[in-house]
């Protein structure tokens, strides 16, 4: 509400009228309104493509992790839009960690092939891990996620398997820095536009009844674990790209993998960009990233960090940053005579 | 070898049933699945160390202090996060997870690391039990763990906030209908929860060290004893922490103390195939769960 010589105005807001019927459909009749809707998908796909020719190195090194862990939580996002909350989506990571370098060490397969390998790999063995738990629902599914990367953990620990808590040294990086980066930052791209396209579809509704009501769902005659199952194969294998990828970035595998950083980070990301949309959890990991890079100074609390803004946007912004630009994008607002 | 082996299963099986009342009673009462658990826990073993060693509180104080301190940082956790989001099951965990993480990080980030951080013992000396010897401090784990149990057991049966907990767990509308103030209630419940794991950490981590890695472990074994026992179910929690503190307990003298962890695991996964419900849990319970 403001006041301007003596006349009261008050601020309207409207929907852009090529919006029809539900929230993503949309009547196009002029160039103007596709140039409307493609302008923010050019720009994330230009922009992220333009981006690494103006950084220096570190600057691609942090945009790499950005990209893994938007990645990742674009996986969790995923899956909390089938109704599994997942606490461990280090499990992913690490899974996928190990097969890439395992198979490199032991067999010296180049990473070309150990990645897709992983990738593939990781995600049948996370969906046969997390078989027996896709009956659970909310808390217990969350409470089995939380325990399998800290159990893997102990089993490298116990059983000094892999290497055990030395972990494996000296793998081969890849080809090179740009490859590394434009390989991750595609992937984003590809899975990015993949998963929204995805929950569209007929499967994807499925999969979101299956979150809003998986007895009624059940009920209809479909096999809620089946599609469950293939959720978790289409998460895992992401998480575990993410894992595989990063063991030759960083010429590296060990415990690490399995760390709570991977799991919480990619809640936070989508708990602070918005979850659902994918967009939103992927500006969440940049955002995230971003911040505890310049926080770098302050040290180990960047896990701290994560949670503090985890609480905060849960409790205070629960629709995250990526619905309400949305929603801004969507509306004209305009000032209008408050008739008396 | 093996008379010693019963006895430390037991006091094992204590320790389990002690860490997981908490965790149980604000899971039944208020439906929220509290993961800031181990935290709380971890919480409760620092504040009492800073109290007694670096202002120099009598221990005993010390203890009554840091458990208030604790049921009330529970109690505020509720009220300020967790009402907010009442019913909206993922977010509370998630929430809870997170409060538990920034506890344990804090102090890992403080600089809370080490040999040092141990609390004193209650009683010192140790015990021949037939060829065994068991120190002190570990029968009084098991006697503190029946005593609180069966103080439990009177305070949810015969007192007014303890059947009003009941009540609201029980059904929720009625129990407001009678006046009760079911956010109240569920607000001391998770302040009573906290104050348990304090309780637990004051008996328990007499015997090692405080760490932060601890409290996730308290977190996992709580979950684990719940599930199996039919989460809400405080006779659940009884036999099923003496199930998995033996075979724990085994699996420590067979394969090494490494592999307990995955005991745990097991358990659940175990429990959820033969029976998803846990060991007694009720109709009601499956709905919610599968």
């Amino acid at each position: 509400m403001k006041t301007d010589a003596g006349t009261k105005y008050r601020k309207e807001r409207i929907d852009r009228g090529i919006k029809a019927r539900a929230e993503d459909i949309f009547a196009l009749s002029s160039l103007q309104e596709m140039l409307y809707l493609l302008a923010p998908r050019a720009i994330l796909v230009l922009g992220l493509l333009i981006l690494p020719l103006y950084l220096g190195m570190y600057g691609k090194k942090v945009l790499i992790n950005t990209a893994i862990f938007a990645l990742l939580a674009m996986s969790w996002d995923f899956l909390f839009s089938v109704g599994m909350v997942s606490l461990g989506q280090a499990l992913f990571f690490g899974v996928g960690a190990y097969i890439a370098g395992i198979l490199h060490d032991s067999l010296k397969w180049s990473p070309l092939l150990t990645i897709p390998i992983a990738t593939l790999g990781g995600g049948v063995i996370c969906s046969v891990l997390l078989a027996p738990i896709l009956r659970l629902r909310g808390v217990y599914f969350a409470m089995v996620t939380l325990a399998l990367p800290l159990m893997f953990v102990r089993i490298i620990e116990a059983t000094r398997i892999f290497g055990g808590t030395e972990g494996i040294h000296g793998l081969t990086s890849l080809p090179s820095v740009w490859f590394e980066l434009y390989l991750s930052l595609a992937m984003v791209i590809a899975v990015l536009f993949f998963f929204r396209r995805l929950i569209n579809t007929d499967y994807g509704l499925v999969l979101s009844g299956i979150r809003d009501n998986d007895q009624s769902v059940l009920r209809s005659g479909i096999n809620i674990y089946w599609y469950k199952m293939q959720a978790v194969f289409m998460a895992s294998a992401i998480g575990a790209f993410a894992g595989a990828f990063m063991t030759h970035a960083y010429m590296f595998v060990g415990m690490p993998a399995f760390e709570l950083d991977y799991s919480i980070l990619p809640i936070a990301a989508g708990v602070v960009g918005g979850t659902g949309t994918f967009a939103g959890s992927m500006l969440g990991a940049f955002i995230l990233v971003t911040l505890s890079e310049i926080l770098r100074g302050v040290g180990g609390v960047r896990i701290v960090f994560y949670s503090v803004l985890l609480v905060i946007f849960i409790v205070v912004v629960p629709e995250g940053i990526f619905h309400y630009l949305q929603r801004k994008y969507h509306q004209f607002e305009r000032w209008v005579k408050v008739e008396e | 070898m093996f008379q010693g082996m019963l006895i430390y299963g037991l006091i094992n099986s204590v320790i389990l049933a002690l860490v997981t009342l908490g965790f149980n009673l604000t899971f039944g009462i208020s439906g929220v699945a509290n993961f800031a658990h181990g935290g709380l826990y971890i919480l409760a073993g620092y504040t009492i160390w800073i109290l007694f060693n670096l202002l120099k509180i009598p221990y005993l104080v010390a203890v009554v202090l840091s458990i208030l301190l604790t049921a009330f940082i529970g109690g505020l956790m509720y009220r300020f996060i967790l009402l907010r989001l009442r019913g909206l099951t993922n977010s509370e965990v998630i929430a809870s997870l997170a409060v538990g993480v920034i506890i344990l990080e804090m102090f890992r980030f403080a600089g809370f690391i080490g040999f040092e951080y141990t609390l004193p013992v209650f009683i010192s000396g140790s015990v021949p039990i037939g060829e065994t010897l068991v120190d002190a401090q570990r029968l009084f784990i098991v006697g503190i763990g029946m005593a609180l149990a069966i103080f439990l057991w009177i305070f949810t049966h015969h007192t007014k906030t303890g059947l009003a907990f009941r009540g609201i767990a029980q059904e929720e509308r009625t129990a407001l209908v009678l006046g009760i103030n079911s956010d109240k209630m569920a607000t001391l419940s998770m302040a009573f929860g906290a104050g348990l794991a304090a309780i637990a950490a004051v008996v328990i981590l007499p015997l090692g060290i405080i760490a932060g890695e601890g409290g996730y472990t308290v977190l996992l074994n709580a979950v684990a004893v719940c599930i199996v026992g039919g989460l809400g179910s405080p006779g659940g929690v009884v036999v099923a922490s003496f199930i998995i503190g033996y075979a724990q307990t085994f699996t420590a003298t067979y394969l090494g103390s490494h592999w307990t962890m995955i005991v745990s695991l097991l358990a659940i996964i175990l429990i959820l195939v033969i029976k998803p419900s846990g060991l007694y849990g009720k109709q009601k319970e499956i709905e919610e769960k599968v």
